[in-house]
């Protein structure tokens, strides 16, 4: 399945036992990253992809991804840069180096929201159990990333493939989107 | 549920990825201290509830983030045109005319 | 009595698997494949249930879910879901049915009295008769009425289903699968677009299920019904969803679906939910909902046994029923007489075909006649006898004048009616369509569209199987078209027989009975008669929306459909008005009943909302803390010893804060982080405070004001670097606040170059406070000098916790030495772990959010939402010192100059003091100069906060006072219901009023 992913930047939390594993769909928590707020105006794009090392999106819900980090549109002057937990010093220097005195703003979000791996046949049909959006392929491709809601909490959708998905919620509200995704798969056990 | 085409997103969504924060074009005066009381109150409370169509402030805040604005129809609660904060007022009566021919 | 009105052979059932069930306890079999209104009716039982007001017998009279009388209550697993139509509930071993709306039992029913009673049960009757004295609707009137009247008995347990949710899209979405539905759902899905087809019953194909006077492509309907899902099923962009009601059309296309996952199964998977709410966005929408047979409104027409033709066929054709062994066909149309036909053909004996008109078509007459059925035509049901079904039908002749005489009577045991066909304009009607009165069809059809959908076949006024099914084609690639911009060539299937009848009639029938001891019904579920409908008009009901109202014609759960038409008829022809000019009721939401599960799905519970939880959750809880809800979050109330009550619990946490030190989760306040270099102007803007002096490592409480000048937020506000803020909010305020701070930044001030981004998750917090506090923190704390010089209180600096990185604050909000902790989320709870450890080492405890309380109100720090209620000002909560006296402009600034914000009389934030130091007042309670005021007399204030405080050994509060700053020391009272409380006003600031054990 692997083959199929558009990045492998989400590993799975190897301490960690899968949160639902059937055939059809499974639900694994993953390792740590670090995450980056970055906000600025058009400008500032060039000099922050030259210190994040890969293209900052213009493309809107779209992702660039390198070997070791990626970079979401989340909104005109809003993109969430990803690379691995330990590089979030280097990451950071790297950026305030390359940007200097431009106008921006770069937080260190890491802590601020945990992701779960979602793959299977049935992932799209899970994930619809309580995202509004269209997951069909055509509507929305792999690559494609948005924040929009699961049920009552806000999340981060993201398609590595066409049947993998990686959800992101800010922490307090994991146990509530990985509570509901379990609950709604279990209909996949009957017989 | 409504659907909203967000003029950053560039897609349309559910209407529970957005907030609606009420009629646009109501810029918060320069220097509100030169303001009587009569303007000040007027520029707090008084708002047009037209039957037909009205430009409002949306918020993409489950998606984007950004603010725009819409033109809907009250009666028929349809999406008429959505632009981009700080774009001018549409026309509304040439809209309305538009939309009757 | 087995099955004695089965047929041979024939129907969709399996007679190879024989199914057992019960009903009101008698044992009975049926077949799998059975509705149970048709097992009942092959076992002879036509009689189901007593009418709503009269307690009526009834049968029943259709067999679709518009059915209005066959309301049964089925149990399962030791529950009954009361008010589910026989029609629609599926046979399966062991079902366990029952009668409603009968006492003792449906056979013998004392309610059965107002039938005799009637006369005093008109139109409008419960609001004539039960307006006097106002005072007994709630206790007298209204349950005697409830209880008498009604349904089925709702069930006494939680509902242990479990209900799942899907949101879905489609191109095309088909609503119904009869032969205009299957045709629009192939032709659709020929040119690839994402087609699903719903349909309510437990089998697609609609009336082709019980067509067999037709064929199509030269099969059998029912084959090709086979061949069309098959081809349909092999598709991957085809969804084909039986028993499944549309049951709401919302703007912009978007359709609510009620999918039923188990109720039809005897033994179901406890892994399956058992409804499945579908919210579905379909680019284009074909209604393929078919029409109903309306029932004739002749006297006496509602007795068991008698039923819509169509369904009598159906019956027999799909479920291999009899529905007698002696029927009546009454008609005014020519759908009916293929009714007779069939049943006839099935060896049931055909009284006569009692034909309204005076020349119904000669085909007819000439196979009616080579079968050797009796024809009367020009011909009327005058009436009928029966005690608990019908054993005779009264007969009439209607003259050219109208008038009509006695033609004698007929025995029977059924008697198939049909007063012509309403198409089913709901869910079109829900779309926001408009309809129109089509004088042709003699009906109301779908009229101007106002969303993206077209109305297909019957359900648009089209008879004649040929015709529907080319009429579903053509709407199944229109709408591809639409949705997608692709065709397709598609092949329409031709279909022979099932020609387009004509006829029908609307309104009450002529008779020539005593109209004051008749009842002719319009709404069988509501009791409503033509003479109430008559009624209404004479009581000055114009208007069809009163007309309903006054009568409940209409009301009942199939909203008119089998009622409306003739209900208008009869209120048209006493207004002497034309029918288009009555109006026409609207058809709302849900279509048929929706259970409460299927619109709270996963809902429930646990997942009602989220539930937040902080890093010290799991440790609060496995140290049996009790916890509250602050908006979503779970936070720790208090933290109980063996045998302590909560008043024991927070004295002690108070205490030990006051005397040592405590510790306490303050994760849950907002958090934001204001970036760049327009930082300090933007929180100049948003703050009430000055912000550009202040240095660098420090923090200053902010208040935040609406435009309107009222307090509405606050929280401390660290200065990080020159250009970066770390801006904390309360609990509750933080999403609000960010969004107002994002409003104004992206619509009022796009020129400043600032940012912000939520933290409030980033960081898990811990508050350490009380004399302790430093030694508690100092051993863990690296990078920062914590001595009081070096870092005094309002101090915020960055070093490393624990090995971690931390933001560490020097704040209290409880008037002692204090210090919070910020750490990354993940770390939270190990930082958590440690300090509780070092704390208890020194003596001190942890807190909950009640002590928290407590310990600010003896420092009179308000807490915005308790203290303020939207209304407050600065000045109002004695804190204009947070207001920057120089700055020009801020959010709320102009508003606080307001006439009303300026004027005398403002309530002020003051301290209370009872006289009775034990006594606690209620928060919210009212506080009035007079020890009694009279009735009428308004408040000068209230408690907006009340606690018993350790620290003075006595009880305190906060309120809010008209004038209160003024009236220190002067008594005031707190009336309440057992005695008023005096009171004496204080300045709000009980403890350590000059703040030295802030500093030390």
């Amino acid at each position: 399945m692997a083959d199929d992913l558009v990045s492998t930047l989400y590993a799975p939390d190897a301490g960690q036992e899968p949160l639902l594993a059937l055939p059809d769909v499974s639900i694994l928590k993953t390792a740590p990253l670090a995450r980056l707020s970055f906000r600025g105006r058009n400008g500032v794009l060039a000099a922050a992809s030259k210190g994040f090392g890969l293209d900052l999106p213009v493309k809107p819900l779209s992702a660039e991804t390198g070997p070791d980090r990626a970079a979401f549109w989340l909104g005109p002057d809003e993109w969430l840069l990803l690379a691995q937990e330990d590089m979030l010093s280097e990451t950071m220097e790297g950026l305030a180096t390359a940007l200097g005195d431009t106008p921006h703003a770069l937080v260190d979000v890491s802590h601020r929201q945990d992701a779960m791996l979602v793959t299977g046949d049935q992932a799209a049909w899970l994930l619809n159990s309580g995202i509004p959006i269209d997951l069909h392929l055509e509507a929305f491709p792999v690559g494609m990333v948005t924040r929009t809601l699961f049920h009552k909490a806000p999340v981060m959708l993201w398609r590595i493939g066409p049947d993998a998905f990686v959800v992101e919620a800010w922490g307090s509200f994991i146990d509530y989107v990985a509570g509901l995704l379990i609950e709604a798969a279990q209909e996949l056990k009957a017989a | 549920m409504l659907l909203i085409h967000c003029p950053y997103c560039g897609v349309e969504r559910p209407e529970t990825e957005f907030a609606c924060r009420g009629e646009a074009h109501i810029i918060r005066p320069a220097d509100p201290s030169t303001q009587t009381d009569e303007q000040w109150a007027e520029f707090l409370y008084l708002r047009e509830n037209p039957k037909g169509l009205y430009a409002e402030r949306w918020r993409h805040i489950h998606g984007c983030g950004r603010f725009f604005n819409a033109v809907r129809e009250t009666v028929s609660d349809k999406f008429v045109k959505v632009y981009k904060a700080g774009e001018p007022k549409p026309d509304l009566e040439a809209l309305a005319k538009e939309m009757s021919a | 009595m087995s099955q004695s009105f089965r047929t041979e052979a024939g129907g969709r059932i399996d007679r190879d698997r024989k199914v057992t069930f019960s009903f009101d306890g008698d044992q009975l079999e049926g077949y799998e494949g059975d509705t149970l209104a048709s097992a009942l009716l092959a076992n002879g039982i036509h009689m189901v249930g007593r009418s709503f007001k009269y307690h009526r017998p009834r049968g029943i009279l259709t067999s679709g879910s518009e059915e209005p009388n066959a309301l049964v209550g089925v149990y399962r697993q030791g529950d009954q879901t009361p008010n589910l139509r026989a029609t629609q509930v599926e046979l399966y071993e062991g079902l366990k049915a029952i009668s409603q709306n009968r006492f003792p039992s449906l056979g013998f029913d004392v309610g059965a009295v107002n039938d005799f009673l009637s006369p005093l049960f008109p139109a409008g009757f419960y609001y004539k008769t039960f307006m006097w004295p106002r005072s007994f609707w709630d206790r007298v009137y209204e349950p005697i009425i409830r209880a008498a009247a009604g349904l089925g008995k709702p069930p006494k347990n939680a509902d242990h289903d479990r209900y799942a949710n899907l949101y879905a899209h489609c191109d095309v979405l088909v609503v119904g699968s009869g032969p205009a539905g299957l045709a629009a759902a192939l032709a659709a899905a020929e040119t690839g677009a994402r087609v699903i087809l719903c349909d309510e019953q437990a089998e697609l194909g609609g009336s082709l299920l019980s067509e067999t006077a037709a064929t199509i492509d030269g099969k059998t309907p029912v084959d090709w019904v086979e061949d069309a899902i098959r081809t349909l099923q092999a598709m991957d962009n085809v969804t084909l969803l039986p028993r499944t009601t549309a049951f709401g059309y919302f703007a912009q296309n978007f359709v609510a679906l009620a999918e039923r996952i188990t109720d039809h199964v005897s033994e179901p998977d406890p892994n399956l939910p058992r409804e499945r709410l579908w919210q579905l966005r379909a680019k284009e929408v074909v209604i393929a909902a078919g029409s109903i047979e309306r029932p004739m409104v002749f006297p006496e027409n509602d007795r068991p046994g008698i039923m819509n033709a169509e369904a009598g066929r159906t019956y027999l054709n799909r479920y291999g029923v009899k529905v007698g062994h002696k029927a009546l066909v009454a008609t005014a149309c020519d759908t009916a007489w293929q009714a007779a036909f069939d049943l006839a053909d099935a060896g049931v004996e055909i009284a006569a075909i009692a034909d309204l008109r005076e020349n119904p078509p000669e085909a007819l007459q000439s196979i009616a006649q080579a079968r050797g059925i009796r024809v009367e035509t020009a011909c009327v049901v005058t009436g009928t006898t029966g005690r608990k079904r019908i054993d005779k039908a009264l007969l009439g002749r209607v003259s050219a004048s109208g008038s009509v005489a006695s033609a004698g009577d007929l025995a029977c045991d059924s008697l198939l009616m049909s007063g012509g066909w309403t198409p089913t304009v709901s869910l079109y009607s829900q779309s926001r369509g408009k309809v129109m009165w089509d004088e042709a069809a003699g009906a109301f059809l779908p009229g101007q569209h106002v969303q993206n959908e077209r109305s297909a076949g019957s359900s648009r006024g089209l008879y004649g199987l040929n015709d529907v099914l080319a009429d579903g084609y053509a709407a199944g690639e229109e709408a591809a078209k639409a949705a997608t911009g692709k065709s397709a060539k598609v092949t329409y299937a031709v279909a022979s027989g099932a020609e387009a009848g004509s006829g029908g009639t609307l309104g009450a029938l002529p008779d020539d009975r005593d109209a004051s001891r008749v009842k002719a019904f319009v709404d069988y579920q509501n009791d409503v008669t033509a003479k109430d409908v008559k009624l209404a008009v004479r009581e000055g009901m114009h208007s069809i929306e009163h007309i309903k109202r006054y009568t409940t014609t209409g009301m009942a759960t199939d909203q008119g459909r089998l009622s409306n038409m003739n209900a208008l008829a009869i209120a048209s022809k006493a207004l002497d008005k034309p029918l288009t000019d009555v109006g026409l009721t609207t058809f709302r939401q849900p279509f048929t009943p929706t259970t409460f599960g299927t619109f709270a799905t996963s809902s429930r519970g646990d997942f009602f909302d989220p539930v937040r939880k902080t890093p010290s959750h799991q440790w609060a809880t496995d140290s049996d803390a009790a916890f509250e809800d602050v908006g979503q979050w779970k936070r720790a109330w208090y933290f109980p010893k063996a045998g302590e009550d909560i008043h024991a619990a927070v004295a002690r946490e108070c205490e030990v804060v006051r005397n040592k030190l405590g510790l306490f989760d303050a994760s849950t306040l907002g958090k934001i982080e204001v970036v760049g270099p327009d930082a300090a102007e933007f929180l100049e803007r948003m703050y009430t405070n000055p912000w550009k002096k202040l240095g660098v490592g420090r923090c200053r409480y902010g208040l935040m004001l609406n435009e309107a000048g009222f307090i509405i937020d606050d929280g401390v506000v660290g200065r990080i670097a020159e250009d970066r803020f770390h801006v904390t909010t309360t609990t509750g305020g933080a999403p609000s606040v960010f969004a107002t701070m994002e409003d104004y930044l992206q619509t009022e001030w796009p020129d400043l170059d600032v940012w912000i981004t939520s933290t409030t998750e980033q960081y898990a917090v811990a508050a350490v406070q009380g004399p302790l506090a430093r030694e508690a923190i100092a051993p863990f704390v690296q990078g920062i000098d914590l001595s009081p010089d070096a870092f005094p209180h309002m101090s915020v600096a960055t070093g490393t916790f624990c090995g971690v990185p931390c933001r560490l604050f020097r704040i209290s909000f409880t008037g002692e030495v204090g210090f919070e902790i910020n750490v990354p989320r993940r770390h939270g709870e190990m930082v958590w772990k440690t300090l509780e450890h070092e704390v208890a080492k020194l003596g001190g405890c942890t807190y909950g959010t009640e002590t928290m309380h407590v310990l600010r109100a003896e420092k009179g720090y308000i807490i915005v939402g308790q203290e303020t209620d939207g209304t407050v000002t600065p000045d109002d909560a004695g804190m204009t010192w947070a207001i920057g006296k120089k700055k020009h402009d801020f959010v709320g600034k102009r508003g606080l100059q307001r006439p009303d914000l300026v004027a005398d009389n403002r309530k002020q934030l003051v301290g209370l003091l009872t006289t009775d130091p034990k006594v606690v007042l209620e928060e919210g309670a009212q506080i009035t100069e007079s020890a009694n005021p009279a009735v009428g007399t308004p408040a000068d204030g209230h408690v907006t906060s009340s606690y018993h405080s350790p620290a003075m050994g006595r009880s305190i509060a906060l309120a809010l006072v008209k004038n209160g700053r003024a009236l220190e020391g002067k008594t005031l009272h707190v009336p309440m219901p057992d005695g008023s409380i005096p009171v004496t006003v204080t300045g709000p600031v009980f403890f350590d009023p000059k703040g030295d054990r802030l500093n030390g």
